[in-house]
């Protein structure tokens, strides 16, 4: 099995394989090993620290605590996103629209704010309900019609990609939207949304608490509420669900409109850091979402999965999107490097939990 | 019996949105400072309308959609079309293959004229002969500079990718940079790809290629912030689309970095940024004029048989250096989107 790690560097010259897995001696523990082993969340925790392990040694860079900080955002975005799209995803369905769903409602925001000169927590609050509409609709439409959530979130993100361009233009009569930095409210919400702390002379972003915060309430809402368990029910198998008297129709409904507000989130994320935003932007984020929460550990089909992993997941992301360019590798091997980085942990991940449940 | 409280409940959404909406307004909300109040609403320009007959031009471009820099461009041709008495067809795909199906498209629907950006000019080579022998005259802008004569195409407005960046290397000497980073926000675009070999070629520092996701913006701060991070010797920062430029400024102040910072190309905020000192120039090729002048020739070759370059030279738009010293001659037209 150990075949697999050493198939990763081949296309990337300096990569060697992550060292961290032989160092781990739980074996001697076995039962209680197994046990946290078969959890997919454990897989990868492994997968993570191996990237991050190997990153040190290879990018001396990242041993600096603001370089952490900076990874640490980027992981933030991708995970606030990441963690309703894997609940959504252990609930059985996915959302093709989450990326410019990001986008629609910054643009929501800003344009109202700016057309009708209000304050810009009056943009904030009508993208939020822009957002849980879009949310909704979504999952209405699955429930309503039975088609595959793949099917009516792909119309969906066509349309919202559509309508982000021709609303924008049609209302600013421009692609982007205007600045509306020197508007009121907007140093508030910028504080809300897009400030930073200092933690002993490291700048963290305000985004990675949020990112921990909606990651411990969504593990809490999972493990120990009753629409954790309905979550877990219709997303295994939706007619025994309501069969023992599971409100699916709520579940999945209330599941999508989650996405929207983790879209809403990062979008006044975008809007308040960035001042404007670009109509076309948000396209392909959707797959990365989908990606951070699938190499968490949920499983494409429904049913299982956590929302720690997909913590786990997001944080392998940013840590090796930003740790090529800590190691200073050269560029032109970026996306190789990224693909074969993800492969290699995916596969310790994999590896990790089949040897955990075959013992 | 859940179906009922649901509709009930769905009833009461758009109700209970419209009286927040209300109370906010009604509580004072509005902005006093910014929003659209406070700027001024600029006439578009206009230069009368010509008495010829109707045409119609296909503009056709390799542009992403929702581009600052396009709009801009599509905003030159359509000023050019409202003078001209031209009826205007715009379309784009980044995927040259659909790129070409639309120039199909446009051969199919008999237009007068096509304007076409060249940016791969392999895939696009035959579907310009093909409008070629359909009698339809095709001009260049913007991408192809080096191609445009070898596909056939009656005239180019643009610049020259590579010479363009070659004038930002030498600005670099100038300012004495020593060490400078070139952001490309698409990796794999030739004209990008150019600007930095440009660059390289006549700075005399070293210059590094970085590839930020140019389609999430955070992603593109995290990236530039680590790319400082790692190499603290970088001192100049080249980004080659003005939307990254300014994300580019944060990147620089909150990586604690002193590197300052130029670009390629320009739109309103980016003016804003040259005029505060945030961006120390940018190499502008006029994008309003490449759009506007490819259609404008097409009309001219129609009415009075004209071609500029004779068929043999391209009109260059660019590179121009809009820095802090003519910024204010820019400013009022960036603000209406047009520069």
């Amino acid at each position: 099995m150990t075949m697999t790690q050493t198939t990763a560097p081949a296309t990337g010259s300096p990569s060697p394989a992550p060292p961290a897995l032989e160092k781990d001696g739980r074996t001697s523990e076995r039962s209680l090993a197994i046990r946290l082993l078969a959890r997919p969340e454990v897989g990868v925790f492994l997968g993570a620290a191996a990237v991050y392990v190997f990153f040190l040694v290879a990018a001396p860079p990242v041993r600096d605590g603001s370089s952490m900080a900076n990874i640490l955002y980027q992981s933030s975005t991708i995970g606030i996103m990441a963690l309703p799209v894997a609940l959504l995803m252990i609930g059985g369905e996915f959302d093709l629209s989450a990326g410019v769903a990001v986008v629609t409602s910054a643009l929501t925001a800003s344009m109202l704010s700016y057309q009708l000169t209000v304050n810009v927590w009056v943009g904030v609050l009508v993208a939020l309900l822009v957002s849980l509409g879009i949310g909704f609709f979504n999952g209405w439409l699955v429930v309503r019609t039975g088609l595959p959530s793949f099917l009516i979130t792909l119309g969906s993100f066509l349309i919202l990609q559509g309508v982000n361009l021709a609303v924008t233009k049609l209302v600013t009569g421009n692609v982007a939207t205007d600045d509306i930095s020197d508007m009121d409210g907007f140093s508030q919400a910028q504080k809300v949304f897009a400030s930073s702390f200092d933690v002993g002379g490291v700048q963290v972003k305000i985004t990675v608490v949020w990112w921990l915060v909606f990651a411990a309430v969504a593990t809490w809402v999972l493990l120990r509420t009753k629409y954790g368990n309905w979550t877990f029910a219709v997303g295994g198998n939706k007619d025994s669900a309501r069969a023992v008297g599971v409100p699916v129709t709520f579940s999945k409904i209330s599941l999508f409109m989650l996405v929207g507000f983790g879209a809403w989130f990062i979008g006044m994320h975008q809007l308040f850091s960035f001042n404007t935003v670009q109509s076309g932007e948000g396209v392909g984020q959707e797959l990365i979402y989908i990606s951070a929460a699938v190499i968490g550990g949920c499983l494409l089909t429904g049913g299982a999965g956590s929302a720690i992993g997909p913590v786990f997941g997001a944080f392998m992301f940013g840590m090796v999107q930003q740790g090529i360019v800590y190691a200073g590798w050269n560029p032109d091997w970026f996306k190789a490097f990224l693909g074969v980085m993800l492969l290699g942990a995916v596969l310790i991940n994999l590896w990790v939990q089949r040897t955990a449940t075959r013992r | 019996m859940d179906r009922s409280s649901h509709s009930r409940s769905r009833r009461y959404v758009p109700v209970v949105a419209a009286m927040a909406a209300a109370t906010l307004f009604a509580a004072g909300c509005s902005s006093s400072s910014g929003g659209k109040k406070a700027d001024e609403t600029g006439n578009d320009v206009s230069a009368g309308k010509a008495t010829t007959p109707r045409m119609t031009v296909a503009l056709i471009t390799h542009a992403a959609p929702g581009d600052t820099f396009w709009d801009i461009v599509r905003k030159g041709a359509e000023a050019a079309a409202a003078k001209d008495n031209v009826k205007l067809v715009y379309s784009s795909d980044p995927n040259a293959g659909n790129q070409a199906n639309l120039v199909q498209n446009a051969i199919d629907q008999k237009v007068d004229g096509i304007a076409l950006t060249l940016a791969k000019p392999d895939a696009l080579k035959s579907v310009v002969a093909k409008a070629g022998q359909a009698g339809i005259p095709v001009v260049g802008f913007n991408s192809g500079v080096s191609d445009w004569t070898k596909v056939g195409m009656l005239e180019f407005f643009g610049q020259d990718e590579e010479v363009a960046g070659e004038a930002f290397g030498k600005k670099l000497n100038e300012v004495g940079a020593k060490h400078t980073a070139c952001v490309i926000q698409e990796q794999g675009n030739i004209g990008l790809t150019q600007r930095c070999a440009g660059l390289k070629k006549t700075f005399s520092g070293k210059t590094d290629i970085l590839y930020v996701n140019g389609t999430d913006m955070p992603s593109v701060k995290s990236t530039i912030t680590a790319k400082l991070q790692q190499d603290s010797s970088i001192d100049f920062v080249a980004t080659l689309a003005a939307p990254i430029a300014l994300t580019a400024t944060q990147a620089i102040s909150e990586s604690g970095s002193k590197a300052k910072l130029a670009t390629f190309d320009l739109n309103k905020d980016a003016v804003a940024a040259i005029k505060s000192g945030k961006i120390q120039w940018a190499i502008d090729q006029q994008p309003y004029l490449q759009g506007y002048l490819s259609v404008d020739s097409l009309w001219l070759y129609k009415t009075n048989g004209n071609y500029s370059g004779g068929g043999s030279q391209a009109v260059l738009t660019g590179p121009a250096i809009v820095d802090k010293t003519n910024i204010d001659k820019v400013a009022a037209f960036a603000a209406k989107g047009t520069r």
